[in-house]
């Protein structure tokens, strides 16, 4: 198996839609043409450039028809792999293949959702598994939590820890003017908050907000006469370990193993090159997680390695820039966003939270309940 | 026509409606299946055993849920003796007094009405 070559396509335009709370009757389809329309600005090409057009959301059952139809275009290349928040880094990896191909050259990316709007239970559907539903689980959340009771078991990681996450998230949103959340936050607040699923009150969990955006990903050499300084693939990898929490192997370890092992291969990388590292935290034991089993430090050691301020804006290690699912914006399949600051960092975008010479960017996605996994590791020029 | 086998969710359900708490064992793997299906998930084999647990296991993850409204309940996924892992939850005690480790026996809880029984543990007592 050949796979994907490093540095063969890379990502030129990003943009968010309207994020937090959108305006009345705005649709999924809306978002994504935002997105799509301010992407393809950020770059310098249009809609009649694009010949590869990737969707998911959860609130349009064919979204990528929805999508073409609404912009007007018929892309011969379509892409609508749904795995949940990691979709949109799975979409990078077939994009990439596709580009490399030479079945499309131009690929839009997008995602949209009203969830806060509409509300979750409308946002999407709720599917009624035998063998867990009957004893009531609030997911994804007690998945998570479920996670957290073994690794606080097996390893001594704490309820502050995990607080620790949050508010190294919530350091990072007030860097950022787009950010859902205004306020500091500390760990005896995460403490006090509303208890959800036990570890987790409420400010363990991820946001419920509304969004969408669009990232624009075209060969390296195409990229190289757009508009803004291109965000090369350097590496990309999967990993799906169950789907349902009673079915994951080991709730210590995850596919972001995996995964992660496969783009440091392919980008010829490891943690230690690592400048901005946007991980997908849906809660707060997913920062943990993802940075163990990305190499960032040991298994188990997690707990003590976010606390103290280490991943926050002046820790030792960059982690989720732009204030993560937890304080930024999580419109329920949050994957996307990690793309958009991963490229902002490495163009030197990022304002009060730009993290210093900052030449690779990894992002890595998390869809269901810990199940897919996916990383993507992008660089600047002077990477290849 | 009907089809050629019985849904593996109905063979399992019928168990647990005469109380027993069953599970599929494939000979290929030489260990336990579980949810039941048609295919071993470890060897792709289709010869599945249907075997009836002894109801005894290990509590391996725990939670506690908080609803917006009425009482915190447990939910935790259970290693059974026999080598599979289900979801669940510890009745008899506080749910937060259940813990990691802990051993439990089944105890097959009848909802009534329409809705199937439902495999709850409580703590093994002396352990």
């Amino acid at each position: 198996m050949e796979g994907l070559k490093r540095g063969s396509a890379a990502i030129v335009g990003v943009a968010e839609s309207d994020l937090g709370e959108v305006a009345d009757g705005i649709s999924v389809t809306d978002l994504m043409a935002q997105g799509a329309k301010r992407a393809l600005d950020d770059c310098g090409l249009s809609l009649k450039d694009v010949d590869g057009l990737f969707s998911a959301t959860t609130q349009s059952r064919l979204s990528v028809l929805a999508l073409a139809e609404y912009l007007g275009i018929n892309p011969p290349f379509l892409g609508s792999t749904i795995v949940g928040g990691s979709s949109f880094e799975y979409h990078v990896a077939h994009a990439v293949g596709a580009i490399a191909l030479g079945l499309c050259n131009v690929a839009v990316i997008a995602y949209g959702s009203t969830q806060r709007s509409v509300g979750r239970k409308q946002a999407s559907v709720r599917e009624i598994n035998p063998y867990e539903t009957p004893f009531r689980p609030f997911m994804p959340s007690s998945a998570y939590a479920l996670a957290a009771s073994r690794h606080m078991h097996e390893f001594g990681t704490t309820r502050e820890q995990l607080a620790a996450v949050a508010v190294a998230a919530r350091e990072w949103a007030l860097l950022n003017p787009a950010a859902w959340e205004k306020k500091p936050l500390t760990i005896e607040g995460v403490l006090s908050s509303r208890m959800v699923s036990y570890p987790f009150t409420v400010r363990d969990c991820c946001l419920v907000t509304d969004g969408g955006g669009a990232i624009v990903i075209t060969s390296a050499q195409r990229a190289k006469s757009l508009k803004k300084a291109p965000a090369y693939v350097l590496g990309c990898g999967q990993s799906v370990t169950h789907a349902n929490i009673s079915s994951m192997p080991d709730l210590t370890v995850t596919g972001a193993l995996a995964a992660g092992k496969a783009a440091y291969a392919m980008a010829r990388l490891g943690p230690a090159d690592i400048d901005a590292v946007e991980l997908y935290d849906a809660f707060t034991i997913n920062t943990i997680l993802f940075l163990e089993d990305l190499g960032f430090c040991k298994k188990g050691e997690g707990g003590a390695f976010v606390s103290g301020g280490h991943i926050g804006p002046n820790g030792s290690l960059a982690v989720n820039t732009n204030g993560g699912g937890l304080s930024y914006c999580h419109p329920g399949m949050y994957g996307l966003f990690l793309l958009i600051e991963a490229v902002r960092q490495l163009r030197g975008e990022c304002g009060a939270r730009q993290v210093k010479n900052c030449d690779v960017a990894l992002a890595h996605g998390n869809g269901g309940v810990l199940s897919s996994q996916a990383t993507v590791i992008l660089g600047t020029q002077s990477t290849l | 026509m009907p089809g050629s086998q019985d849904a593996p969710l109905k063979t399992y359900l019928d168990h647990l409606a005469r109380g027993e708490l069953a599970y599929q064992f494939s000979p290929a793997a030489g260990r336990a299946v579980f949810y039941p299906r048609m295919l071993c998930p470890f060897t792709g084999s289709d010869r599945l055993e249907w075997r009836v647990s002894k109801g005894l296991g290990t509590v391996y993850a725990t939670t506690v849920v908080h609803p917006v409204e009425g009482k915190p309940f447990n939910v935790a996924l259970i290693d059974c003796d026999e080598g599979f892992r289900l979801m669940s939850r510890v009745e008899d005690i506080a749910p937060q007094e259940v813990r990691i480790g802990q051993r439990v026996r089944l105890r097959v809880h009848q909802p009534g009405g329409a809705e199937p029984p439902q495999p709850v543990f409580v703590p093994v007592e002396g352990a």
